[in-house]
């Protein structure tokens, strides 16, 4: 007989159990909807621009699928040239569900163009996405989604989404498989986490480095040493980086190898 | 509240007694779920200058049972793009008859506006997701080859999760493992497409499906073969791996019971 | 007023009397004119305001990224026909990733239409349309009828006092066919002042352009994208109109 999570002796210690007193033998349900694919994303906002990055590798399990399949994606533009977009998606996980979730927020922003007459706000695409993620709650789009671009107030705007549609503006995100090694990188180097005002005071006394909006310069080298660093480290990212910044100008893809190994 | 997460928020036994789970049982999990039952082992394609080349072996196991010797799994649409199929052959039947009725609305039009090799593998990837989530997929890896709307070639895969992606060379199955490494070896992507002939892409291809024949236990020597030009599609079905060469097993060592 | 029973065929004469009303309810809505040359297709159209506090109806609306059309008659049914239009256009666009083929969708809106002649509790759309697109084929001009009537066409004009943008239309034929751009639309624009009663110009208020075609050399991708003038941006296009015509009267006093 199956027990929960086969810890049948803890599970009574803490007072529940969820045995499964039957007599049907569980078949076998063989059929799994998700795979992983991979690769990581990345988005930090300026004061007047934000930017996305993905690597361009896509994988199951250990054999490379492609060197070159874009994670980040124009929304609400023309098909082709993706002219007349104003903002950006970014998908890691399932990379089925990424496209099915990309093509459905697209169509989304272009029927808002079409009924109201005007572009869709960042804001108002965002909690839209995170309707469209938390009505499949159930049946989850296996994706952690990025959004970006330009607020109302022309700021760099970024929000972040778990699979279930909870999300968040914030000044940066990694996500994906590499996620857990350039968090940290960007906290650090972002948000200054960990870095004090020298000789601003002893111990507890002393003073953090107040964050502030980075010029794009800077972002653009981060963000390209976060990739360099993580393909050394995570077998699933590597080949190359494409970013996508976000300005009062448009949007403005760049193409950078990486390794290939 | 103590420190298992799992236990957060679910009733407790002593309170409200062990959960009745029973009707969860009584239907037990969906049985409609399938698993491929004839199957079709790797397909291999490649892109060269002008166009692209395509490959799959005639066979249909049943299991390990080599069942159906002589089955075509590359399929032409319109007249610049082939499937080819490996996974469940009664799935391939079933999607060449979606293709069969396609191939049929779209010669209503007078106007042209042919679908081509991208828009069929939009198509195909998108009924190929739209069945995994309704949990009843179709078991096939497809790789679509042809033009896109440029006239350039265009090579690109579909899974049976819907996944899709597209490469120079490309692979299904055990083609992924043991025709890529040759395919990368002979074309790298460095490499532009123009420097590639179409006799090179189809000599490729007959050297990697002989490798297939000698190490995938699931293949066989007779294939098919389609090479997509501007000029339309050339498709040859009744090939035989030729040169053989078993002699390398001969001086196989370091496996079994020969160790030196 | 009295209810008009539907019945598959209402007159010994075989007229669908019903379908006759709905094509009164195009020739009462305000002219809209719709154009092709070898590149580009062209709609043109004049908005009405319901009284001189209201705004300006919508007689232009854009459709997918090749396409767009122009409306005459009951602005609401043309709504739902526009709006289905625009499902089946992301349709197309997510199933197969392409843009709709034009002949297609107008074939899909015919069809509904032309049902809606034959059921009983059903009235037809009171709204014609010109469906301008342009495919693979190249520019292309649709009419579409109530009676679930379609045409494709060089030039053509629908609503009130249409007549005389036919006749325009007619008598430059050859100039329109192989005009450019630019000329298409001055030609277009022409048509419609034909149709003005006296008291009556083309201002940027009540006037709509929507032009899409083939891209040229200097275009990012294969096609013109649909775009639609409407207010200053109508200057131009309205000057065009102008100053061809002074120069127009004097080359006819030339060859008179």
């Amino acid at each position: 007989m199956m027990s929960f999570m086969g810890h049948q002796p803890q599970s009574q210690a803490v007072g529940y159990t969820f045995s499964q007193p039957t007599n049907a033998p569980n078949k076998e349900h063989s059929f799994y909807p998700y795979t992983d694919n991979g690769g990581s994303t990345l988005g930090i906002t300026g004061a007047d621009f934000a930017i996305l990055a993905g690597d361009t590798r896509s994988v199951a399990g250990y054999n490379i699928n492609s060197r070159y399949a874009p994670k980040v994606f124009k929304i609400g533009g023309d098909d082709d040239t993706g002219e007349g977009a104003h903002i950006i998606l970014s998908v890691v996980g399932f990379a089925a569900d990424g496209q099915a979730l990309k093509e459905r927020l697209d169509a989304v922003v272009k029927m808002y163009k079409y009924q109201h007459g005007k572009p869709m706000s960042v804001r108002a695409c965002a909690q839209r996405l995170s309707t469209i993620l938390y009505q499949k709650r159930f049946f989850p789009y296996y994706v952690h989604a990025i959004l970006a671009g330009l607020d109302e107030e022309g700021k760099g705007a970024l929000y972040s989404y778990d699979p279930v549609g909870s999300y968040e503006r914030e000044q940066c995100r990694a996500a994906g498989s590499a996620a857990s090694l350039i968090m940290p990188f960007l906290d650090n180097q972002v948000n200054f986490k960990n870095q004090y005002i020298p000789s601003s005071g002893d111990g507890h006394a002393l003073e953090p480095k107040k964050p502030e909006p980075l010029p794009r310069e800077t972002v653009e080298q981060l963000v390209r040493d976060a990739f360099t660093s993580a393909v050394e480290r995570h077998i699933e990212v590597g080949d190359g980086l494409q970013m996508m910044v976000i300005t009062q100008n448009g949007i403005e893809e760049i193409y950078t190898p990486l390794k290939k190994d | 509240m103590n420190h298992y997460p799992e236990v957060w928020g679910r009733p407790r036994d002593d309170i409200y007694g062990p959960y009745n789970s029973s009707y969860l049982q009584t239907t037990g999990p969906k049985t409609h779920t399938q698993s491929p039952a004839v199957t079709g082992t790797s397909v291999i394609a490649v892109k060269f200058n002008g166009g692209v080349a395509i490959a799959a072996d005639n066979l249909a196991s049943y299991g390990s049972l080599a069942r159906f010797t002589d089955v075509k799994r590359l399929r032409v649409f319109g007249d610049s793009a082939v499937v080819g199929f490996s996974g469940d052959v009664s799935d391939m039947q079933y999607i060449d008859r979606l293709l069969e009725s396609l191939d049929i609305r779209e010669n209503y039009s007078t106007h042209g506006n042919m679908m081509n090799a991208k828009n069929l593998h939009t198509y195909l990837s998108k009924v190929l997701y739209k069945r995994r989530s309704e949990f009843n997929p179709l078991w096939n890896h497809i790789l679509v080859a042809g033009f896109d709307e440029d006239k350039k070639p265009f090579l690109s895969s579909a899974d049976l999760l819907g996944t899709t992606y597209s490469a120079p060379h490309l692979a299904t199955g055990f083609g992924a493992h043991l025709a890529i490494p040759i395919l990368r070896r002979l074309f790298p992507e460095e490499k532009p497409l123009e420097e590639i002939s179409k006799g090179e892409a189809e000599a490729a291809l007959r050297e990697c499906l002989k490798v297939l024949w000698y190490r995938d236990a699931r293949s066989l020597d007779k294939y098919s073969i389609a090479v997509i030009t501007a000029e339309g599609v050339e498709i040859k079905e009744d090939q035989v791996i030729e040169a053989q060469s078993w002699a390398f097993a001969e001086s196989i060592r370091g496996y079994g019971a020969q160790v030196n | 007023m009295a209810r008009v029973p539907m019945q598959s065929l209402s007159s010994p004469q075989g007229r669908i009397f019903q379908v006759e009303y709905a094509q009164e309810a195009v020739k009462q809505g305000s002219v809209v004119v719709g154009l092709v040359n070898k590149t580009h297709a062209v709609l043109v159209g004049l908005k009405r305001n319901a009284e001189e506090l209201s705004s300006y109806q919508k007689k232009i609306i854009e459709i997918d990224s090749h396409m767009g059309i122009a409306i005459a008659g009951l602005a609401s049914d043309a709504r739902v026909l526009s709006n289905y239009m625009k499902q089946q256009s992301l349709g197309s666009r997510m199933t197969y990733g392409r843009p709709i083929p034009v002949d297609r969708i107008v074939t899909q809106i015919a069809d509904r239409a032309q049902t809606n002649t034959q059921h009983y509790g059903k009235r037809p759309y009171g709204v014609g349309l010109l469906v301008a697109g342009v495919d693979e084929a190249g520019p292309h001009l649709f009419e579409f009828q109530p009676s679930g009537m379609i045409h494709e066409m060089l030039a053509c004009a629908i609503g009130a006092r249409s007549q005389m943008a036919r006749t325009y239309l007619e008598r430059n034929l050859d100039k329109i066919t192989n005009s450019t751009r630019d000329e298409l639309i001055t030609h277009g624009l022409r048509a419609l002042k034909e149709t003005l009663s006296q008291d009556k110009e083309l201002t940027v208020d009540n006037t709509s352009v929507g032009v899409v075609g083939l891209a040229g050399e200097e275009g990012k991708g294969k096609i013109e994208s649909f775009k639609l003038y409407e207010g200053q941006q109508l200057v131009p296009l309205l000057e065009a109109v102008e100053s061809g015509e002074t120069k127009e009267e004097e080359t006819m006093e030339v060859d008179s």
